[in-house]
């Protein structure tokens, strides 16, 4: 059965012809150079440097939670940059084609943008900011603390995490590519129906956006289960859930709601894809089909995973804010508290969503009153931090200018949230940019909470600090930047600016919207800073080393680990005495005691599957996108058949000998870093029976 | 903090020879998990049948009381229950250490699926030869992608069996057999539980 859509099919390209490439595109030629000059660069420097082997082995094999929470990092900030460029874009292009005699070029009647390619710009931003940039930051963040925090030597599931970030990457490649072959949804990140069914979107944008989505929800969902198990299962001895650091809490939390809000947006939008390629009539604007379903399906999981990202980022700040203050966090048990209240809420507010589609009053009162209430853990939470910084012996580093940005972000996004829950207010400034200034505060603060993290766990990881002076430009920019370009947004959504115009009609607007691009030169600017900071930290790094405790002032596990984290974290596990177990051993002048000897220690074998099943997937994305289904049942047979034969392997590891380890410590002693596994035979399984 | 103990002579810093977890009881959490958000799927799926089932939603086309069957349902209850007996039946086996008598349960529960699975399909396939598709309208679109979601689960179940059929004879009860079967009983009762859901939510009450 297949649907009938517009233009050529063939059965061996599907309706992939030369046409898709947009190669008349000026504007994405330029980008096609950018991208393919960094892509060779990349490849040239792997190359020449002989890299090749080395990167097989210990990056894209790696079932390492630290390396795959480097490998998230690095996907999130790579697709961070791309959705920062999408965002200038939108602004430049609101900015020119201002008034009704604004100027236009390549092919736009005003500014530079096409409407339609506007569309598939603010589509691709919402949709790559959320679930590939900010989604794939703080899961990075959570494999590579969270383990360590509790004491752990791995993830409860080492091959399926690498599994989850090849899922992930491909995912946002297929996002890349949509870039170059065909085009990418116009209907806004959030899929507006019946908009993203066939006969309105007839090209494969939808099928990008739907499939990117889809394919990453299932890496999602996966990692989800993981970091659960791992929580629930793998602490180290002593570790009773009241000793368990808040990042740990809130990582527990935010994945309880992630298993259970992403498979409603898989259902949401698998059930779109029947619309499209069935042709079935769930959310079509005739036979029987129901609008509304869609978008509650889609809220269903849309609000959750608001809370998704931003349970992370207050664990962040919980780790974040203490250790520079010199002082336990304040409250700790109703920290916890509050975050489960805040998941738990979070199932039961996403009709705020939409509070104008006319539910009637009692259940836009009944969904009023439930999103206030989250205002109330929220606000325990940012009291909590306001008396641990209360008489404290405060450092501003950078991590903590970071955090507290964020909690003055915390405090402009929460106070609009709460006006934006009044449904007679909404009314008013609904699908206005007040709204749009209201959560970019909200998600801005998932980056400056990221930011605060990666200055902080920076130098465990790598075993050298970030440069404080540029990490400082780059800061004060920044969130210069974000006042700058937000305050001007509240304004002009107060003027009645609606979202999503390619054109902007009104020229009182003009002064704000230059404000806004003013800003928008700025966080150009402190992407530059950010780059020489990174550049100026690696060029330094020898004079830079630090030990296990680079802060001197933090309180939990991780610490404990030498600098760089080796690849069996502790040589010995922990027993945990107390919470901040760290910060009391260093009370008690026990901080640098080393265990008495050293057993082996059953580590993972390496595996390129999980690379090899992301790369199917991807395949398999572009070949439903582009309705080429023979390669669609090669990739997904292939997918089942690498499963199975998974399953088939014996390999369970290796053991790493006590003498090995003790001169592997005895290296890190003296500074030497020890990230890299050495090569050995692997156990095999002896049958039973 | 004032409930922080000083350390003393009995404090512990190291846990030398700590096992950690079992990888049985960790894939057990896992698999529930995992059906954890395998129960939202189907909850969304029931919640969208739900919006559609109604004479609206049909579009002029058949409503649930004019195609659901609930005799042929009952036999398909029959055969899905029979199906999870039979597999029950070989995790007794197992335990029993009788490879044979696994084999034997494993195989049953697969023809029983089969029997059930064709029951489904032969069902959608008259509804879809009487101009009843999928693509007729909303509320046979819900309950088309309804059963056939189910069916799709009832599948992996099979292909599942027929790996298991493979690994018990080539390595015997070993601790990742063992926790695949018992995961895979988890797997095949929920999918039972699914389709006692759907018959009750679909046929009985649509009829």
């Amino acid at each position: 059965m297949q649907v009938e859509v517009p233009g050529p099919w063939s059965p061996l390209l599907g309706r992939l012809t030369l046409d898709a490439i947009p190669y008349t595109n000026p504007i994405l030629q330029g980008t096609f150079a950018g991208a393919a000059l960094a892509g060779l660069i990349v490849i040239g420097c792997v190359l020449y440097f002989k890299k090749v082997g080395y990167l097989w082995r210990e990056w894209l094999t790696s079932v390492d939670h630290k390396k795959i929470g480097v490998m998230y990092i690095i996907v999130g900030l790579v697709m961070l940059f791309r959705g920062f460029a999408d965002g200038l874009m939108i602004r430049t292009q609101q900015v020119i084609a201002n008034g009704p005699n604004a100027p236009g070029v390549l092919g736009a009647q005003h500014g530079f943008l096409p409407p339609f390619h506007f569309d598939q710009v603010y589509s691709a931003h919402g949709t790559i900011m959320i679930l590939f940039a900010a989604t794939p930051i703080l899961t990075g963040f959570q494999n590579i603390v969270v383990p360590l925090q509790i004491g752990a030597r791995d993830m409860a599931f080492p091959y399926m995490n690498a599994l989850s970030l090849w899922l992930t990457t491909a995912a946002a490649a297929l996002v890349m590519i949509s870039l170059f072959v065909g085009d990418f949804s116009a209907a806004g990140w959030v899929g507006l129906i019946p908009l993203t069914e066939l006969p309105f979107s007839p090209s494969t944008g939808v099928d990008y956006w739907m499939w990117a989505i889809q394919i990453s929800s299932v890496g999602t969902t996966l990692n989800a289960i993981n970091m659960i198990v791992t929580i629930v299962e793998m602490r180290a001895p002593g570790m009773t859930w009241f000793r368990m650091p808040v990042f740990s809490w809130t990582t527990l939390s935010t994945n309880i709601i992630g298993l259970t809000a992403f498979p409603v947006l898989g259902v949401a939008l698998a059930l779109l894809g029947a619309d499209r390629y069935l042709g079935t009539h769930f959310f079509t604007a005739g036979y029987g089909g129901n609008l509304m379903l869609y978008t509650n399906l889609f809220w269903i999981w849309g609000h959750p995973e608001v809370y998704f990202l931003i349970l992370p980022t207050f664990g962040i700040l919980s780790e974040v804010i203490p250790t520079f203050s010199e002082k336990p966090l304040f409250g700790y048990v109703t920290m916890v508290a509050a975050t489960f209240a805040i998941a738990g809420i979070s199932w039961v507010v996403w009709l705020h969503h939409f509070f104008t589609m006319g539910s009637g009053p009692d259940i836009n009162g009944f969904f009023s009153v439930a999103t206030m209430l989250v205002g109330i853990p929220t606000g325990v939470k940012l009291f909590n931090w306001m008396f641990t910084l209360y008489r404290a012996r405060i450092t501003y580093s950078v991590a903590m200018l970071w955090a507290m940005f964020g909690l003055f972000l915390l405090l402009a996004g929460g106070l609009t949230g709460m006006m934006l829950a009044l449904p007679a207010v909404n009314y008013t400034v609904h699908d206005s940019v007040f709204v749009i200034a209201h959560f970019h505060c909200m998600v801005l603060l998932v980056v400056a909470s990221a930011f605060a993290g990666v200055t902080y766990w920076f130098p465990k990881l790598f075993g050298f600090k970030l440069n404080e002076g540029w990490g400082k430009a780059f800061f004060w920019t920044f969130s210069i930047a974000t006042i700058i370009v937000f305050a001007a947004m509240f304004a002009l959504g107060f003027q009645g600016e609606t979202r999503r115009l390619d054109w902007t009609f009104n020229t009182a607007w003009k002064p704000m919207l230059m404000v806004e691009e003013i800003g928008m030169i700025l966080y150009v600017v402190s992407l530059a800073c950010f780059a020489i900071m990174l550049v100026v930290s690696i060029r330094n790094r020898a004079k830079n080393r630090v030990g296990a405790d680079p802060w001197g002032t933090s309180r939990t596990l991780e610490w404990l680990t030498p600098s760089p984290v080796p690849f069996y974290n502790f040589a010995v596990t922990p027993q945990v005495n107390t919470r901040d177990e760290l910060s009391w051993r260093r009370k008690h002048g026990l901080e640098s005691a080393k265990p008495a000897g050293f057993e082996a220690i059953h580590m993972p074998s390496n595996t390129g599957m999980p690379v090899i099943i992301g790369a199917l997937a991807g395949i398999w994305g572009f070949a439903m996108i582009w309705r080429i289904w023979w390669l669609a049942g090669i990739s997904l047979l292939g997918i089942v058949v690498c499963v199975i034969i998974r399953s088939f392997n014996k390999n369970e590891g290796y053991h790493l000998q006590p003498q090995e380890i003790e001169a592997m410590e005895k290296n890190l002693a003296t500074g030497a870093i020890v990230a890299e596994q050495p090569v050995r035979t692997h156990l095999h399984h002896v049958e039973a029976h | 903090m004032a409930h922080q103990a000083a350390p003393g002579a009995g404090t512990r810093l190291f846990h030398p020879g700590f096992e950690g977890h079992s990888q049985i009881s960790a894939r057990t959490l896992g698999f529930w998990l995992y059906m954890l958000s395998d129960a939202l799927l189907f909850t969304a799926l029931f919640a969208a049948y739900a919006v559609l089932d109604t004479p609206m939603n049909a579009a002029g086309g058949p409503i649930a009381s004019q195609i659901v069957n609930p005799i042929e349902g009952f036999w398909q209850t029959i055969a899905i229950l029979a199906s999870v007996t039979c597999y029950s039946l070989a995790t007794v086996a197992m335990k029993n250490g009788n490879r044979a008598g696994t084999a034997l349960g494993i195989i049953a529960a697969m023809v029983l699926a089969v029997v059930f699975l064709a029951f489904g399909f032969n069902d959608l396939a008259t509804l879809t030869a009487h101009g009843n598709g999928l693509g007729r309208s909303g509320y046979l679109s819900a309950y088309f992608v309804l059963i056939l979601t189910h069916a799709v689960h009832m599948l992996i179940g099979i292909l599942w069996m027929l790996v298991m059929l493979v690994q018990i004879p080539r390595y015997g009860f070993n601790e990742m057999v063992v926790a695949r079967m018992l995961n895979l009983r988890m797997f095949w009762q929920f999918q039972a539980t699914v389709w006692v859901c759907v018959y009750i939510y679909v046929y009985m009450i649509g009829a």
